[in-house]
């Protein structure tokens, strides 16, 4: 099993969930394209794990997982927040801090 | 590699999904397939603990917390496609094709050598395999993430938290202030009435009857008749009419 | 001569002390607040009485050494180095540093006792006597300094003592002013003196006088003369000669202990030091010399001629003050011959120039601070003791035998002579001014007839401040005896050097008789003007236009507004419109161009942060562009 159609699929997703990011306005879905790139580096990870043969590569993963499943806690927290007093998951509309 | 080959093409098209899809239920649905099947390629790769962390923390808690606060947010609220920063979106694409295709290409033209596989870090087991190293050499990453998951839940509890900015009521207040209502409004003092005296199919749909015959609003929620899902009250007269005529025993 | 000093040992090893006890007394006051009020005056005193009995110590170890090696230095850090140059802190303890530290500590004790009198009724008397400690410890290291960066510290110490006590009584718009002005007109000659010792640093890669001393005669002789002029515009401004004489006149808004110590004995004579101790670069240049000596001559004459118009009893002794230091400076340039009589009539005229100022204030302090003396007259009955101790001082600013200033007086005129004719004709006819208006002084204070203010009753005043007039009077009457056996200039020979005598074609005795005969001359005028008319209360507006001249410091004040203040005030606007329309116009459209821009570029901050992602992303496809370029390009 070669090495490179996954990272070359790891990088696609990456690109995918970064365009994403951009270009959605819904922060909840946001949020989903940023989980999409994690999993697009993970993947890339557990495919060195692979080809270097040692776990290593497995426990990074494991700890961006964590790590994400710590960040969406509070990223979603303050998404309910600001939609709580702006009635709005709107990236576009918190830009209050500007020029 | 079938299962790559098979598993690859579903994975980009549900994240292309993702750029598309105007509801932000079908983004977190199309998510967790991308997530499953990258969990398939995790068994694939010889890393069956983190197919099963992928299958039962992202999959499984992560985008519930997703569909959760969606449902918070309003589950049926689409996005508008309309970009309105100027040529953002034009912009975003050149720059993700830029990025996406030196990537692509640049890692395919590494070489990565031999792959060597995991069959002998595997050899007592992948899950055994991983515990002595992340209780060895990843001990005090291991317990940093875990000051990390506390601080987080406590910041997402700070952060959910809302102030009472008012006493709260008690009994003796709620009932009095009912009863003034009443006196004031003529606002019923009793309980509502309950829907569905009528239980053909939904019985939440369809209001009460009051003695005169008539429809009483308050015995549905105000929910339904917002949707315009309640019965309204010539349908009902027809249930009525349709149930007198041919039994009779009603 | 050259320094050539040996390290201390022994007794010499505690001149430090010296100036550190008023330094300590300096520190204490100024630094202790209210809490030393009560004490601080004696504590002032102390500190100078206590260096005093140190100088007196270090003088008889010094009297008890040979000739040859009567010179010492103690080294006692290193101040600062850079490359090779190096500055330490050195002190030089030699004939010439003994009598000023004697001069110095022994009349600023005197000084210090009769102030506790003067200022009893002063509420910042504490703070008084710390200015006067750091005066005096400024003063010690000026004398003391092995090297002219010491010496430029001292400089600057005293110039600071001086501003801070000309202007003590800063609630007074002219004191304050009278402060700035010395302040300034003596950063002219600072100038002089951190060039002239810049100078000496690049012309001999040293600056302490040992170095220079030892390779003096190695440079060039326009070299030294440069140094030697630079040297002269430091005395000038720090002795009040001419050009730089106008502060002196309006430092007499400052306590009159202040007037005494330091603007007649000590600092003002700093500059007669400096020329005095630099005699190793100044033997060598002559044509500095004469600048010294055509700079000593203008000024013992303009000061007499001052002194005669004034009615200010203090100015009066200020422009006194100048001629007798114009005295001095013109021994100082008359080369080796004229050193020891320089620093002779240094130290006869501290004597008696603090005792008539400590009179001065005596009278002022009896008169209720009027220091008018058309307002004065006949107190010699209301102050006897004030009236005999100036009377003393008097006889000896006169130079009259056998009182000091006959010794130390004579002899510079008799040297003028021997030099140049014409000098010694200059200093002749300054000799009979003096005794003119030291008559007039006299004569308006004490005798004539009462023109008292009404409510005045003159008093003598308290023992505190009499006592030190008696001892300047004793001092002022005996100082002649210095010279007993010619002693001082014996004294002073390790540092000055050898001098051959001058033969006058009149000899000594005749050319004393002479001067007298002038100054007698001086004083019959005096008493047929003043003595034998009445005096009218207030000075009579008609008169010649000489004493106009006179009045108004003869137009020094005048000629500085005109040639210097006018023109650098026209510059300075100038300056300031250049400022405004082009420096500012230039910064300010500079502003105003970048606010333009920035009012552009900010707009890239819009708030929207998928616009910044979109940035960053642009970023990392660059940089992996480039990666990508570098590896595989």
């Amino acid at each position: 099993m070669s090495v490179t159609p996954f990272i070359v699929l790891s990088a696609i997703l990456f690109t995918i969930g970064c365009v994403g990011v951009l270009t959605r306005r819904n922060a909840i879905v946001v949020f989903m394209c940023v989980e999409l790139m994690l999993n697009a580096s993970n993947l890339a990870l557990v495919t060195f794990s692979r080809a270097n043969g040692n776990l290593d590569g497995q426990i990074a993963a494991f700890f961006v997982m964590v790590v994400a499943a710590a960040e969406v806690v509070v990223g979603l927290a303050i998404i309910m927040t600001i939609f709580r007093s702006r009635r709005s998951a709107s990236v576009d509309d918190a830009s209050l801090l500007k020029y | 590699m079938v299962a790559f080959w098979i598993l690859a093409p579903v994975m980009v098209a549900a994240a292309l999904g993702l750029l598309f899809a105007r509801k932000a239920v079908h983004a977190a649905l199309l998510l967790a397939v991308v997530m499953i099947s990258l969990a398939v390629l995790y068994a694939v790769q010889d890393a069956p603990f983190l197919f099963a962390v992928q299958i039962i923390v992202y999959t499984g808690a992560i985008l519930m917390l997703f569909l959760f606060v969606l449902m918070l947010v309003g589950v049926d609220a689409s996005d508008s496609v309309v970009e309105t920063i100027r040529g953002h979106r034009l912009f975003s694409t050149i720059a993700g094709l830029a990025f996406g295709l030196t990537l692509v290409l640049g890692v395919a033209q590494v070489s990565f050598g031999t792959v060597i596989g995991l069959d002998s870090a595997n050899k007592d087991g992948n899950v055994p395999s991983i515990a002595q190293i992340l209780f060895t050499r990843y001990v005090f990453a291991f317990e940093v993430t875990s000051a990390l998951l506390i601080t987080a839940a406590l910041g997402a509890m700070v952060l959910a938290h809302r102030e009472r900015l008012t006493p709260k009521p008690t009994q003796a207040q709620l009932a009095a202030q009912r009863i003034k209502d009443y006196a004031e409004h003529g606002k019923h003092p009793g309980p509502l009435p309950p829907p569905g005296v009528f239980a053909r199919h939904n019985a939440v749909d369809t209001p009460a009857l009051l003695p005169d015959g008539t429809a009483s609003e308050a015995s549905i929620s105000r929910v339904l008749a917002a949707r315009g899902t309640v019965k309204s009250a010539p349908d009902i007269a027809a249930d009525i009419n349709e149930l007198d005529t041919p039994g009779g025993d009603a | 001569m050259h320094v050539t000093a040996v390290q201390t040992d022994g007794v010499f090893s505690i001149l430090w002390l010296v100036i550190a006890l008023p330094a300590l007394g300096a520190l204490v006051l100024l630094a202790g607040g209210k809490r030393t009020d009560k004490w601080g005056h004696w504590l002032g005193v102390a500190t100078v009485a206590a260096s005093f009995v140190l100088s007196l110590i270090l003088f008889f170890a010094l009297l008890g050494k040979d000739e040859g090696e009567r010179q010492y230095t103690q080294h006692l850090w290193n101040w600062f180095s850079a490359g090779s140059y190096s500055v330490n802190i050195d002190l030089l303890y030699d004939p010439l540093s003994a009598v000023f530290l004697l001069l110095i500590t022994g009349v600023g004790a005197l000084i210090h006792v009769y102030s506790v009198g003067y200022m009893e009724h002063d509420e910042r008397r504490r703070r008084f006597f710390g200015y006067l400690n750091l005066f005096v410890a400024s003063m010690l290291v000026l004398v003391l300094a092995a090297d002219y960066v010491g010496v430029f510290l001292g400089w600057e110490g005293v110039g600071l003592a001086s501003y801070l006590l000309i202007g003590f009584w800063q609630h007074k718009p002219s004191a304050a002013a009278a402060a700035k002005k010395a302040f300034v007109i003596n950063r002219v000659g600072d100038i002089g003196l951190s060039l002239g010792a810049s100078l000496i640093f690049v012309t001999f890669g040293s600056t302490s006088f040992a170095v220079v001393s030892a390779h003096a005669d190695k440079a060039s002789g326009a070299t030294l003369t440069a140094i030697g002029l630079l040297l002269l515009l430091a005395a000038c401004g720090k002795s009040a000669q001419f050009p730089l004489q106008t502060w002196l006149l309006d430092a007499m808004e400052g306590p009159t202990p202040v007037s005494a110590l330091i603007h007649a004995a000590t600092m003002v004579t700093a500059g007669v030091y400096l020329i005095v101790r630099s005699n190793f670069i100044f033997s060598l240049t002559e044509d500095a010399r004469t600048g010294v000596i055509i700079v000593g001559t203008i000024t013992l004459l303009m000061g007499a001629v001052i002194g005669c118009a004034k009615d200010d009893i203090k100015k009066a002794l200020a422009g006194s003050t100048m001629s007798q230091i114009g005295y001095m400076v013109l021994a100082a340039g008359l080369g080796p011959a004229g050193y020891a009589f320089a620093i002779f009539h240094l130290l006869t005229h501290g004597f008696f120039k603090a005792n008539m100022f400590l009179g001065a204030g005596s009278v002022m302090h009896g008169m209720d601070d009027d220091v008018n003396m058309r307002h004065y007259g006949a107190l010699r009955k209301a102050m006897p003791i004030t009236f005999a101790t100036f009377g003393i001082g008097y006889l000896a600013i006169l130079g009259v035998p056998p009182f000091a200033g006959f010794w130390s007086k004579d002899k510079i005129i008799e040297t003028a002579f021997g030099d140049n004719f014409l000098v010694g004709m200059c200093a002749l006819i300054g000799a009979g001014v003096t005794a003119f208006y030291m008559t007039r002084l006299m004569l308006l204070t004490f005798g004539t007839t009462k023109r008292w203010e009404k409510g005045v009753h003159p008093h003598e005043s308290p023992k505190v401040m009499t006592y030190p007039l008696i001892a300047l009077a004793v001092l002022s009457a005996g100082g002649g005896l210095l010279l007993a056996g010619d002693w001082i200039v014996d004294w002073l020979t390790p540092v000055v050097g050898e001098h051959e005598e001058h033969h006058l074609a009149v000899g000594a005795v005749g050319m004393s008789l002479i001067a007298l005969a002038v100054v007698a001359a001086g004083v019959a005028v005096a008493w047929f003007l003043v003595g034998k008319r009445p005096v009218p209360k207030e000075a009579p507006s008609k008169v010649s236009v000489f004493t106009r001249a006179a009045r108004a410091d003869l137009y020094g004040d005048a000629f500085n507004d005109e040639v210097i203040i006018k023109p650098g005030v026209v510059g300075i606007r100038g300056l300031a419109t250049v400022d405004r329309s082009v420096v500012d116009g230039l910064v300010e459209g500079l502003a105003v161009a970048l606010t333009a821009i920035s009012a552009t570029f900010r707009r890239v901050q819009n708030g929207l942060v998928r616009s910044y992602a979109l940035t960053l992303l642009g970023g990392a496809a660059l940089v992996l562009l480039t990666l990508l370029a570098v590896n595989f390009g």
